[in-house]
């Protein structure tokens, strides 16, 4: 009888899958050494990703698909989508490396959801033995990103994470140490890539090696956190509330409409077009809000306190400044309570030069 | 085999997603599961969803401003 070789077992790896070009190289470069890839997709909250599209109309042309979800069917894995919306408050409100140009906790975030990996790897492995993962995949590239992405932050990121050398990047792991995965011959390393820096090309150029032609725009811009005016308005939030804490909603409605501060207790976010309307009427029994009757007009949530009648025609003069009336002497504003109680307000619409650039916090 | 319904509505995506793929968890395979959602884009991303991890979806249907989808829920393939 000839001797035989037991077939290789097939390894397992989980993938953080973004939705941008990166992972999804780093899972089709795994996948092309025979490896088992799932992908996992943690939901901070503070997202891009498919529901600013859905909310603005001005948007609605634009393909509504979950990036994530379309890399995971185009390269043929399974994704599973994890909301860490709330453990991840406190990445973002005490972050141990600190913030990059924004609010982006970016090194604290990564090391958060590569050890949200390790333990899912762990958990895995435990309840399913063979049928469990033997690493973690991220598409970190050494020099992509000024704050997470650095030669001196990946071991950081391996450490700090649980994952030590469990985690292997397969875009960069040429640049780095040797890792497990490596070590025990589950991939081959010399198949692997030593991108380094913030030069796309090489990505580009592996994606057209692999066939993939259409894949979302580069990473960066998937997070909110990352962006200048969103980092200002949760800013303002915490200075006006005197402390740093947040809630999914507060988040949301950062995304949406303009948001005019006239004084420390109380902002007004003002829809700008339609679809922004549509998501703002969904918050109606939360907050007191406000929308032009005598006209059309946007609708506007208070997040805070009307004190005084002075006030409550302030807010309704500056809702009228963003109606159709804006030119009219006088508009007829409703003003309703959460519970549904409204009043109507006559004012004349605000001059602009009525609300100081000050007031505008994004 | 149980007939169940989801209400993810007011939620934007992907918050439908992972309630879908939370109560999938938890039912058995041939389990019928309608998930009514008001984000649009639950459309395509509950069928994709769908599509990648082995269920069926049986029907997609809009009424008013709703969105239902109905599936039926394949075999649990992963340990994760």
């Amino acid at each position: 009888m000839s001797e035989v070789a037991p077939p290789p077992i097939q390894r397992r790896a989980i993938a953080l899958v973004s939705g941008g070009l990166d992972s999804m190289l780093a899972v089709k470069v795994m996948q092309e050494q025979g490896v088992h890839v799932e992908g996992v997709n943690f939901f901070t909250g503070f997202c891009v990703e498919g529901h600013t599209h859905a909310i603005r109309k001005k948007d609605q042309d634009k393909d509504k698909r979950n990036n994530a979800l379309w890399v995971a069917e185009t390269l043929g894995i399974q994704l599973h989508i994890v909301d860490i919306s709330e453990e991840y408050k406190d990445v973002v409100l005490n972050p141990k490396h600190g913030y990059g140009a924004n609010l982006n906790p970016c090194l604290d975030c990564k090391i958060f959801m590569v050890n949200q990996a390790t333990l899912m790897l762990n958990k895995a492995r435990e309840l399913a033995g063979e049928k469990g993962f033997d690493f973690i995949v991220t598409g970190e590239v050494v020099g992509q990103r000024p704050k997470s992405q650095r030669k001196e932050t990946m071991p950081i990121i391996s450490r700090e994470s649980g994952a030590d050398d469990r985690l292997l990047r397969p875009l960069s792991a040429r640049n780095l140490p040797p890792t497990l995965p490596e070590r025990e011959g589950w991939v081959d390393r010399e198949r692997l890539h030593g991108f380094s820096g913030r030069n796309r090309k090489p990505q580009m150029a592996l994606a057209k090696q692999f066939g993939l032609e259409e894949y979302a725009q580069p990473a960066g811009g998937c997070c909110f956190l990352t962006d200048e005016s969103y980092s200002r308005k949760l800013t303002d939030l915490w200075t006006a509330r005197n402390e740093r804490r947040y809630e999914l909603d507060d988040i949301m409605l950062l995304k949406v409409g303009r948001h005019i501060r006239p004084a420390p207790h109380y902002k007004l976010i003002i829809s700008r077009e339609e679809g922004e309307n549509r998501f703002l009427e969904g918050y109606r029994y939360q907050f007191t809000s406000l929308t032009t009757a005598s006209c059309p007009g946007p609708l506007a949530l208070v997040d805070g306190t009307l004190e005084n009648e002075e006030q409550r025609h302030q807010a309704a003069a500056i809702v009228a400044r963003y109606s159709k009336g804006r030119g009219d002497d006088q508009v007829v504003v409703e003003m309703r309570e959460p519970g549904g109680v409204a009043r109507e307000l006559t004012v004349t619409p605000a001059h602009p030069d009525d609300i100081p650039l000050a007031w505008n916090v994004g | 085999m149980a007939e169940q319904q989801l209400d993810a509505r007011r939620l934007l995506c992907p918050m439908p997603v992972i309630k879908t793929q939370n109560r999938v968890r938890e039912l058995e395979r041939g389990d019928i599961l309608t998930v009514t959602c008001t984000d649009p884009g639950a459309l395509n991303d509950i069928p994709a969803w769908c599509r990648i991890n082995g269920h069926e979806v049986l029907e997609t249907r809009e009424s008013g401003h709703d969105v239902l989808i109905t599936l039926r829920v394949g075999e649990a393939r992963s340990a994760l």
